[in-house]
This record gives structure tokens, C-alpha cells and sequence, in this order.
């Protein structure tokens, strides 16, 4: 087990080495630079002074320069200065992240709450109105856009009842505020944009567990279980839980990237201050820094999350081993 | 809401709107004499970059910016050259020297006294080759900026250039501050040291920037303690945050100018014309695109007004040429008419006629049709197109739409001349110098001229202008550009849109000047009984 994972590790490598190839690439071949946005289309602003600009951002070398020189700070775990504001890219990305992963990490809790109770009465009480009715309703939560959702509750809930504020992360007047206040002000704050998230991604999990269920409840050692004389709960819960709970390690590895990915759109009608943004905003102006920098950490923490479900996997089910 | 997402043009000055208001209320004046305290909450789209004025190019960073520092000069009310922190100033006969005398009572916000070094260190970063500036150009022109005392500076020009003395509108950045640091990523870039009427607080990424009142600015201390910016990226928030009274000034769409009137209970709405036109342009290197008539047809054929009411919902002013109204270098040119038949007369003239009856004309017997390309974001100028296209095929022309993502469509589309006709729009400076925009020496591919107008009294007359420094010489040659123009068109205008907004009532003393509704803002203040929001001084 320990060799597997050392091997993993060596091999995950040159896997980000060529990710970090392809990204600066698409990054490249993306039209426009950096300077477009400063200089482009602004009266005041003359050829020369664009020029001037291009070759202070190093971006008058050849793109194989510029890769290697990145490659080579990268080393040193120095992602280069944000073309937007100049501050440490490492810095702007460090600065998202508790608000980003406290989003994600109460949404996935969220989630896995709300989905597994759903997928595994749905399974037992299959085709019975509840089930029906909770079948339409999780796709109706699917399939209504985050952003609309969002405004319809901020109208509600915000506007019209003013039980929650409307959007931001804290209130302005938060640094006076008690401890104790501070943590309701953020509480307040952080429910709709936890609701809106979740409400898209628990749809696609309860269904990944309904159909583990089903396929567990079809197995020959149920009928071995019940035969043994053990109660349904135990059955349900002991016997084909466990085994249906397999999918969801693969999406539960699958989420730790996102843990820091963030939603553009959430963050952006919710005025959250995300990483969705930072790279939303990065890939718009071409802040290659940002963007690399953000495309090294999903990239590491999406070959990390792999390992880790894999390993889960082996402690999940004692059918798989690694050597 | 995709409207505050939009890759914008450039805006140089933060406050250059003017003109047309549509205010229903006027504030009360008689709440006795003003007091301090109470704050105000504004939002921005997108996040500051720099609050450092050399280095930021981005509107929400001008915008916060113009509140922590000053220029030497600038527009005042009226839209005339005005001093700001230069006590007065002098142009020499032969416009090669500007002096400027200081104020002598100006403190940077550390207590420090403002002096000629400071300008003479902002002049020495802008001209810098390692300063990230875009603003280099004007400074550039500069041949040698002297100190003759310390409150006494003079700029020594080679050429007489009168868009100069807007130039000297940059903001003036303290010496002491930055000497010694890498400009570039100086610290003070994110706690700046200004002269402006408000002094930095704090600033939280993508949440907030926190300004107070600077108790020693030299036009007075403001009497609203807070400027507070929020960051709130979504338009259709922002107005929920409006109509929720948690935000006190917020930047209205057509459509949310438009709503119902008790949405704005406790909020005053104001219109303003700007410096910024939309305009339909083709490419003159194609065929028959450089033919006026051809020109001259397709705008007789659109009816400009359906464009403003369905697409600005009235809230935009048509225009036949390159100034609004507010500009002292305007002149009333006649609108444009609405004649498909003429429109189509003049088609079959140039060699347009519909040869085989299926409803659209052929060119030279050859079936025609041309594409109109713009920046995808913009919803205004998709609809634009939607409108044109629809009006152009009543006289049998076939309109393509072709909607590119920003640094795209400036890239592979305009900065290659890989187009037939676009919508964009320009947002110009007060001063009227379009050099860059319309004369024939300015075509190279990434030059602004993309549209490849050519003509030699429009050269001339572009080239004599920016060297006058005679208001009266100068506003007879823009006049005159206007009239050429009006016969030989660049482009097809389409509209200026207005800037609207909306400001919470609670503030007295809101003044509604053609420059725009900040201008006195340090002159606002709110009533004891209707603060919102206070705080320990």
C-alpha cells in the first residue's frame, strides 16, 4: 500500500508537468494579452506606451522563455505578481481561500446531509408517492439555474421579509461588532449562498445513491441478511448503505479541487469574495500569473483527491487492494 | 446584469457626464445649516487594482482614486478647465510653457505639505520606461518640467499641443511616499497618501474600500465621514441593495431607470448625456464600404430612434457627429433622416438591384450581404444589430451578426481589419482632440483609426486644432470638422447613451451640474434626524 502510493505520487509528476504545459498553452493561444484590457481601446493611451507596457510584463519573449522562466520561479514556489493589481498571485489566491473552502466545505456537509437521507428512502420506498414527489423535486433543484434561484430568495427572503441580508460576506459595520455577533453576522450571510450551492449538487448525488441502493438491495447477500433474521434497519443501514456508498466516495475525491474551485456565479450574484472570481476575473483580463497559479493548485489538489479516493476505496471495500 | 461585466471603454475622466437631467425632487434646502457625520454607501462592479492613480487603468480604481487625490488642474462644473491644486496658471504666447503656482496650504494626508517636488516626482515616474503606466504619452511630450521655486513648476513643451493642459488633470502622487520603493508594487499602492477631500481607511479584497473625511482638506473637511465602496459585481443585486436602502448611489440600466416608481421611494434619480457615443462603422478597405453612398443609403434606411427606444428604452440622445451637446466644441449638425425609398434609390444607383425577386438585392449581379461584428457582453450593442439587421432587410440587404468575446473581436477581428462593419463605441475625452481616432496617420493595426477614414481637410484641420491653444481658433476648427464630417460621415452614429443613477435622498445640498452630480460632493450632508449611520469620531 505504501509503495502504491509513493508510485502514484511520483507518477502524478509528470502528469502536472504536462497540465502546467497545456495550460500555458490554451493560455497563449487564447487571443489578447494582459495589456488589452489596460491599454486597448483607450484614447490617452499611445502605441508606445502600450509597447512599453507589453515589455515590462515580459510578454515580448518567446513563449517558451516565458514558460521555462515561470516554470523556474514555480520551483521555488514563487507564482509571479498579478498583472492586474502587482501583488504575489500565491498572496491574492491564499486570501480567498477560508472563505472559499468555508463555503464548500458547509456545502458539501450540507449535501451529503440532505442527499443521503433522500437517495436511501427513495430506494427503499421505490415508486411510492414520496419517493415520486422527491424525484421531482430534486430534478426541479437540478435544473433551475443557481442564479435565478438566487435572486428569487434574495427578493424573499431579503428584500421582502428582511430576515437575511442580501449579499457580501459580512456587514460593513462588522469589525465593531462582539464576537459572538460577528459569528451571527457571518452566519446570516453565508445561509443563501449555502442554499443556492447546494441546492444544484445534493439532486446528482441522492440519484447516485438511489441507483448504489437499489443495485445493493438486489444483492443475494440481502436475502442472505434478512434470512439471518436481521431487522430492515439493520439491513438498509448495515449491509446495502455501506456498499452504495461507493459511488459516493469517487465524488466526495472528486470535490476536494472544487473545495477551493468555487462558483463564479454563486460568488458572483452573492458579491462573495471566491476564488470562482479570482479565476473568473484572471482568465477575463489574462492575468497569466493568477491563472497559473490557480491551474498548478486544482491540478495538484485534483491528483491528490484521485489518490485519496482510491485509497478510501480499498478501505471501503475489502474486494480492492492495491499492491 | 451582464451590463457591469462588459469589457468597457475608456473613461479617462471618472466624472465626465454632464447635461440632461430628469430629476423629479430637489432637496430641500431649508434643514438649517450643515452638519457632519453620517456616511455614504456606494457599490462598484469589480474590484479596485491600484489606489495609486499613476498605475490604475481600470474605472472602479479611478473612481475611488478621484476621492483620495487630486491634479493640477481640472474640469470644474461648467466643463472648463479649472485649477485643482494649482493656485493659478499661465500658458506662454507660444504654447510651448504651461506654469503652474501651488496652493500653498496643502497637506498630503500624513501631514505632510504638498510642494513643486511632488509634481516633479509624479512627472519623473509617468516618464519612467519601467513604470507600469499607460498614461506615459502626454508626459512624454514634456521636454523638461523645471522647478523654479517650491510652489512654482513649469512644463517646457517642443510643441505647442493644447490637449496638454488636460494631461496636467493626472492626479499628483507625494514624493515622500514613494522614494526609495519599487513603484510598481510599492506598498502604497493599497494604503495610498493622497491630498483628496478623503483619506484611505481600510480596504478588504472584493468586499469593501473604507475612506474617512481628511479633517484638513484644503477646499474644507466633508461633511459625510465615510465613503464606503462596496464591491457588489452583479447589476441586478446592486439594485436589490438599492431597493433594500443598503446602498446609497448605484448606477441604473434603462430598464431599472424604467421601474416602478416605488422601487425609488427614498431614492432620487438622475440622467446624464456623457462623452461617449455608439456608432455603426465599416471597414473602408472593403468594397463598396468605401463607397459614401453606400454609407449614406444604409443610413437613411435605419431609423436611429428605434434603436434608442428599444434599445436605451429613451434613455440616449441621437447625435450626427462626435461631440454631445455639453461639449463647447458641439455644433448643432442636422439629425439624420428615416427614408428606406431613398435609401433604396441610392442603392440602385451604385449598382444594387434585386435581379432574381427573391427579395434581396444583388451587387454588380452578385448576391450581397455583409456582416455586422461586436463585442459579446454588451447587450446594447447585440440589440443594435438585431435592429439594424431588421430595418436593413426592408430594403432588401442581408444583415449577418457575429458576436465575439472581447479581446477576440479586438484582436483577430479590428486589430486585423477582418471585418465588414462593426458597433462599438468610444468614450472620448472633455477635450475635443480626436486625433487619434479619425485621422488618416493613425491606421496602423493597432492604431485607432481601424475604420481606415481618410480625408485630407479632416487631417489638416485635426492636426491645426491640437496645436491651437485659442479657445475661439480652436472651437471654429471642431466646428468646421463637424460640418465636413456631417457631408463625408466616418461612420454611422447611433446614440450617446446617458449615464443614469440613483442617489438616496437623505443627503442635502446635492447639486445637479453639467459635469455630473459629485462635484460638490463634499458639500453633502444629511440631517441630524435622518442619519443612518454613525460613528465614534
Amino acid at each position: 500500500m505504501f509503495n502504491y502510493l509513493i508510485k502514484r505520487l511520483i507518477y502524478s509528476i509528470p502528469i502536472l508537468l504536462g497540465i502546467t504545459i497545456i495550460t500555458f498553452a490554451v493560455m497563449y493561444c487564447t487571443p489578447g494579452k494582459p495589456t488589452d484590457m489596460i491599454a486597448d481601446f483607450n484614447i490617452k493611451v499611445t502605441s508606445e506606451a502600450k509597447e512599453r507596457l507589453v515589455r515590462l510584463y515580459g510578454l515580448d519573449k518567446p513563449i517558451h522563455e516565458q514558460y521555462w522562466n515561470w516554470l523556474k520561479r514555480i520551483v521555488a514556489l514563487d507564482f509571479g505578481n498579478s498583472f492586474k493589481d502587482g501583488r504575489p498571485a500565491s498572496q491574492k489566491i491564499i486570501e480567498r481561500l477560508p472563505a472559499t473552502v468555508l463555503l464548500n466545505v458547509l456545502s458539501i456537509f450540507l449535501m451529503l446531509i440532505v442527499a443521503i437521507p433522500i437517495g436511501v428512502y427513495s430506494a427503499v420506498q421505490r415508486y411510492s408517492l414520496l419517493d415520486r414527489i422527491l424525484t421531482v423535486m430534486v430534478f426541479v433543484c437540478f435544473s433551475v439555474p443557481a442564479f435565478w434561484i438566487a435572486l428569487l430568495l434574495m427578493i424573499v427572503v431579503g428584500l421582502w421579509f428582511g430576515w437575511l441580508p442580501i449579499s457580501g460576506l459580512v456587514s460593513f459595520n462588522f469589525e465593531n461588532l462582539s464576537f459572538f455577533a460577528k459569528m451571527w453576522d457571518l452566519a446570516k450571510h453565508l445561509i443563501l449562498p449555502l442554499v443556492v450551492s447546494t441546492l444544484g449538487s445534493f439532486a446528482v448525488l441522492s440519484r447516485y445513491i438511489r441507483s448504489g441502493m437499489l443495485d445493493a438491495l438486489r444483492q443475494d447477500y440481502i436475502k442472505t441478511a434478512y434470512a439471518k433474521g436481521l431487522s430492515k434497519k439493520q439491513v438498509i443501514f448495515n449491509h446495502s448503505l455501506k456498499n452504495a456508498l461507493l459511488p459516493l466516495i469517487t465524488i466526495i475525491g472528486l470535490s476536494i479541487p472544487g473545495l477551493i474551485g468555487g462558483s463564479f456565479i454563486i460568488e458572483t450574484v452573492f458579491s462573495y469574495p471566491g476564488m470562482g472570481r479570482l479565476g473568473y476575473d484572471a482568465i477575463m483580463a489574462r492575468d497569466y500569473p493568477v491563472i497559473m497559479g490557480i491551474g498548478v493548485i486544482s491540478a495538484f489538489l485534483t491528483l491528490l483527491g484521485n489518490i485519496i479516493a482510491d485509497v478510501l476505496y480499498s478501505a471501503a471495500d475489502p474486494r480492492i487492494r492495491y499492491k | 446584469m451582464k451590463n457591469k461585466l462588459i469589457p468597457f471603454l475608456f473613461l479617462f475622466f471618472a466624472a465626465c457626464s454632464s447635461g440632461v437631467t430628469d430629476k423629479k425632487h430637489e432637496s430641500p434646502q431649508y434643514d438649517g445649516a450643515p452638519v457632519y457625520g453620517d456616511a455614504f454607501i456606494t457599490a462598484i462592479a469589480s474590484d479596485a487594482s491600484f489606489l495609486n492613480p499613476i498605475l490604475a487603468s481600470d474605472t472602479p480604481s479611478g473612481a475611488v482614486n478621484a476621492m483620495l487625490f487630486n491634479g493640477l488642474l481640472k474640469y470644474d462644473e461648467n466643463l472648463n478647465i479649472a485649477c485643482d491644486l494649482a493656485e493659478s496658471f499661465e500658458v506662454s504666447q507660444d504654447g510651448l510653457v504651461i506654469t503652474f503656482r501651488l496652493k500653498r496650504n496643502v497637506k498630503w494626508h500624513d501631514g505632510k505639505p504638498f510642494t513643486a517636488k511632488d509634481v516633479k516626482f509624479t512627472y519623473d515616474i509617468l516618464v519612467d520606461t519601467n513604470t507600469k503606466t499607460p498614461y506615459s504619452s502626454s508626459f512624454m511630450l514634456v521636454k523638461e518640467l523645471e522647478i523654479v521655486d517650491d510652489y512654482t513648476v513649469k512644463a517646457h513643451y517642443e510643441q505647442p499641443f493644447a490637449p496638454n493642459l488636460e494631461s496636467w488633470g493626472m492626479s499628483i502622487i507625494a514624493e515622500h511616499v514613494f522614494r526609495g520603493t519599487n513603484f510598481n508594487d510599492a506598498p502604497a499602492n493599497r494604503k495610498p497618501v493622497g491630498t483628496g477631500p478623503y483619506k484611505f481607511e481600510s480596504w478588504q479584497t472584493d468586499q469593501k474600500i473604507v475612506l474617512k473625511a481628511n479633517p484638513d482638506y484644503f477646499e474644507g473637511k466633508p461633511y459625510l465621514s465615510k465613503y464606503i465602496i462596496r464591491i457588489v459585481p452583479d447589476s441586478s443585486v446592486q439594485f436589490l441593495e438599492l431597493r433594500n436602502e443598503s446602498l446609497d448611489s448605484v448606477d441604473l440600466t434603462p430598464d431599472q431607470w424604467n421601474a416602478y416608481d416605488s422601487f425609488f421611494k427614498s431614492y432620487d434619480k438622475y440622467r446624464q448625456a456623457t462623452f461617449s457615443f455608439t456608432f455603426l462603422g465599416f471597414n473602408r478597405l472593403r468594397k463598396p464600404f468605401d463607397n459614401k453612398d453606400f454609407m449614406k443609403a444604409v443610413e437613411l434606411a435605419i431609423n436611429k430612434k428605434d434603436i434608442i427606444d428599444g434599445v436605451l428604452l429613451g434613455t440616449g440622445i441621437e447625435i450626427n457627429g462626435i461631440y454631445p451637446p455639453q461639449s463647447w466644441a458641439y455644433k448643432e449638425i442636422p439629425k439624420s433622416e428615416y427614408d428606406p425609398k431613398k435609401a433604396l434609390d441610392i442603392l440602385k444607383s451604385i449598382g444594387f438591384l434585386d435581379i432574381d425577386n427573391d427579395g434581396y438585392l444583388e451587387y454588380n449581379g452578385k448576391p450581397f450581404d455583409f456582416t455586422i461584428t461586436t463585442n459579446q457582453g454588451n447587450k446594447q450593442r447585440e440589440l443594435s444589430a438585431e435592429i439594424i439587421q431588421q430595418h436593413l432587410k426592408k430594403i432588401g440587404i442581408n444583415v449577418n451578426i457575429r458576436i465575439i468575446e472581447f479581446s477576440t473581436f479586438i484582436n483577430q477581428y479590428i486589430a486585423k481589419r477582418e471585418f465588414d462593419a462593426v458597433i462599438i463605441g468610444w468614450s472620448t475625452t472633455l477635450d475635443p482632440d480626436q486625433y487619434s481616432l479619425w485621422h488618416s496617420g493613425q491606421t496602423a493595426p493597432r492604431q485607432y483609426n481601424f475604420l481606415s477614414y481618410n480625408n485630407p481637410k479632416i487631417d489638416k484641420l485635426l492636426e491645426q486644432a491640437r496645436t491651437t491653444f485659442d479657445m475661439g481658433k480652436r472651437k471654429k476648427m471642431y466646428h468646421e470638422i463637424q460640418d465636413i464630417m456631417y457631408e463625408d460621415p466616418p461612420c454611422i452614429f447611433l446614440y450617446f447613451p446617458d449615464s443614469l443613477s440613483a442617489l438616496h435622498k437623505r443627503f442635502r445640498d446635492v447639486k445637479d451640474f453639467p459635469i455630473g452630480v459629485g462635484y460638490n460632493f463634499i458639500e453633502w450632508w444629511t440631517p441630524r434626524a435622518e442619519v443612518k449611520y454613525s460613528f465614534q469620531e
